[in-house]
């Protein structure tokens, strides 16, 4: 039995990383879901540059406002760029079918890719952006080579510059991405557009998992209830088996 | 209150059978651990059955609906997402406390005489389980839903002659698809659970007609006092009754504990990509089945051959039916028997979560060998106890159980 549990805890840090699967190294997004400002301030971003393509389909306008502390008032007045009513689903402004003759691809709802993808994941992919003539538009992606979509926060990052080493590979001289310049001719410092990703990375984990803060504050009420009761109900065993022989 | 009972117990045996089942249904006093997992499949079943009425409520079982309406379930309706995790939590649940009763069976040898077709009636419990829970994780049409089916339905085509016809019988249409979907959520939330509940029923009748094993295998019926009470024995209600409640409250502050704080189980109960809604254009680059299925997924694939992996994976089950006839001897419980017997649980037990492992992570040339290998001890554990079980050297066998 022994043998069994030792083998049964080595082989737990195999079974988490075996879900993964990706080698591309990830930057931490340290989210943190009780800042409610921060995400209020994702959402606005997100409004603002990414919702006219990506919908957040299965999430509600006023039940977001409701669980980032944003009145409605000012939900109307700043949040909602479309005439959707405060109660609707957030749709995008783009019908699909234009959408995937502009950019190849529709571009997809974005209310579950926190929980497809990982939160580490969705912040190196909106820092992860560098020039790159050969790409339609101008721009590659450290973690989704070859991606269909525009740099659309250009304007806020600047541009970056990778940095290629020529490498000989079987004879051939071919130039081997090794790294990165600091972006230039943007409208925030570096600081400044990390904690704008992190902002935007919190919105779209909220939109993901919109329970969570709710179902763990419930998860501990529910794990005291059941530690006493676990207790009361050992208890009550033992004075029942006090006679068994 | 005396009269109603009399006048019940006139037309139904009503005090005459909870007395049989419950009341005096005479249990061996030295249950240990191991003992819980039994009363623990029953209220996992009752979790699935109650969540699972209610996920029907506002479930929409269509191609076009189904993903969005799950949303719905987690979003929009009250506690729906307690709902839809108690459901999914309990889907792997199940499989947890099953895989453990069913090793509690094997350690303790409760398949053999005459408690056959109990286990008999457990087996079918679990095949019946596993297609029950295949179905299931069709219904979030997410894209492991999806492509998850896309693979297993296909092995039926991997039959010779009636193959490609099966499949497409099975599928309703020559791709997974809403036809799909619809006749997998008549048999998920209709057919195989009735069958389920009646093979249960059938489960606890035949224990309580041979009565319940224990950790020393001996027969408590052997040793009756003057009344005819087995002197090992106590009734299963209050002793047994009170004991469970403590394996309930154990079992649910693991079972909340994941349910509240990491509904995912670490992407083995709810996988990833199927956060994303299935697409029969775009084929994740790992398809793997849910975690309780990888054993028999790597013994599938670790054969080079389809239809010899579909047979041998079809065989890792099979061979589990006809265990109480592969056991030749007479002592049931492993605290009696020789250490080659107690090896041989040991390497089946390794042998099977390492399969398990395997089958969850992409094969590659070196994981193939290793699977290889852990496909014939899997299988080298029937064989060899079928061997060394006719002539085993055992240990006596107490008269009575001890503490």
């Amino acid at each position: 039995m022994k043998k069994l549990l030792i083998a049964l805890v080595t082989l737990i840090p195999t079974l988490v990383f075996a879900a993964g699967g990706s080698n591309v190294v990830l930057e931490q997004a340290n989210i943190d879901f009780n800042d409610k400002e921060s995400l209020q301030r994702g959402f606005l971003l997100f409004q603002q540059n990414c919702s006219g393509c990506h919908s957040t389909q299965y999430q509600r306008y006023d039940r977001v406002a409701t669980d980032l502390g944003i009145p409605i008032d000012e939900l109307k007045a700043n949040y909602i760029l479309t005439d959707a009513k405060v109660g609707e689903l957030m749709e995008n402004a783009i019908p699909d079918a234009d959408a995937a003759r502009w950019f190849g691809a529709a571009p997809p709802d974005l209310t579950l890719v926190s929980r497809v993808r990982g939160e580490d994941w969705v912040y190196s992919y909106l820092k992860g952006f560098y020039a790159d003539p050969s790409r339609p538009f101008g721009v590659n992606n450290r973690v989704f080579p070859l991606v269909g979509m525009p740099h659309v926060l250009q304007e806020m990052q600047g541009y970056v510059e990778p940095i290629y080493e020529e490498q000989d590979v079987n004879g051939q001289i071919v130039p081997h991405l090794v790294g990165f310049k600091e972006a230039i001719g943007g409208s925030m410092t570096p600081e400044e557009y990390d904690q704008a990703m992190r902002d935007l990375t919190g919105f779209l984990a909220y939109s993901a998992d919109p329970v969570k803060l709710e179902r763990e504050s419930l998860g501990y009420w529910v794990l005291g209830f059941l530690f006493i009761f676990f207790i009361v109900a050992y208890l009550l065993k033992k004075e029942y088996w006090r006679d068994v022989h | 209150m005396k009269s109603l009972i009399d006048w019940i117990d006139a037309r139904i045996p009503m005090t005459a059978t909870y007395n049989r089942h419950v009341g005096q249904y005479a249990t061996p006093k030295n249950f240990n651990f191991w003992y819980f997992f039994g009363s623990l499949a029953l209220l996992v079943l009752v979790n699935q059955l109650l969540t699972g009425i209610w996920l029907t409520m506002n479930y929409v079982p269509t191609a076009e609906g189904a993903f969005a309406s799950i949303e719905y379930i987690m979003r929009d309706v009250e506690y729906g997402w307690l709902l839809r995790y108690m459901h999914s939590t309990g889907a792997s649940a199940f499989f947890v406390v099953i895989y453990l009763h069913m090793f509690r069976g094997v350690i303790y040898g409760s398949y053999q005489k005459p408690r056959e077709l109990l286990w008999l009636f457990g087996m079918l419990i679990f095949l019946v389980l596993m297609a029950e829970a295949f179905m299931g994780y069709l219904l979030p049409w997410g894209q492991m839903s999806y492509w998850g089916a896309q693979v297993i339905i296909s092995l039926f085509g991997a039959i010779p002659v009636i193959g490609d016809d099966l499949t497409l019988w099975i599928r309703g249409d020559y791709v997974v698809s809403g036809a799909t979907l619809n006749r997998f959520f008549a048999l998920h939330v209709i057919a195989l659970p009735l069958v389920l509940v009646v093979l249960v029923f059938l489960h606890l009748i035949a224990l309580h007609e041979v009565g319940s094993n224990n950790p020393d295998g001996v027969e408590i019926k052997q040793n009756k006092d003057e009344n005819g009470w087995p002197v090992d024995g106590i009734p299963f209600h209050p002793y047994y009754t009170v004991k469970d409640i403590v394996g309930v409250a154990g079992f649910l502050i693991v079972f909340c504990y994941v349910l509240f704080f990491m509904p995912e189980g670490g992407g083995y109960f709810l996988e990833k990509p199927n956060f994303e809604a299935a697409n029969p254009m775009k084929t994740p680059e790992h398809i793997a089945p849910v975690w309780y299925f990888t054993p028999f997924y790597a013994i599938l694939r670790a054969i080079p051959d389809k239809l010899g992996g579909v047979i041998m994976m079809g065989l890792a089950i099979i061979v589990l039916f006809v265990l109480p006839w592969l056991d030749r001897c007479n002592v049931k419980s492993v605290r009696y028997r020789s250490l080659t017997h107690k090896l041989n649980i040991a390497q089946f037990a390794v042998s099977f979560i390492v399969l398990g492992y395997l089958g969850a992570v992409p094969a590659t040339p070196e994981l193939t060998i290793a699977a290889r290998i852990f496909t014939v001890t899997y299988f080298g554990f029937f064989l060899f106890l079928w061997i060394y079980s006719k002539n085993e050297k055992t240990k006596p066998v107490p008269e009575r159980v001890t503490n």
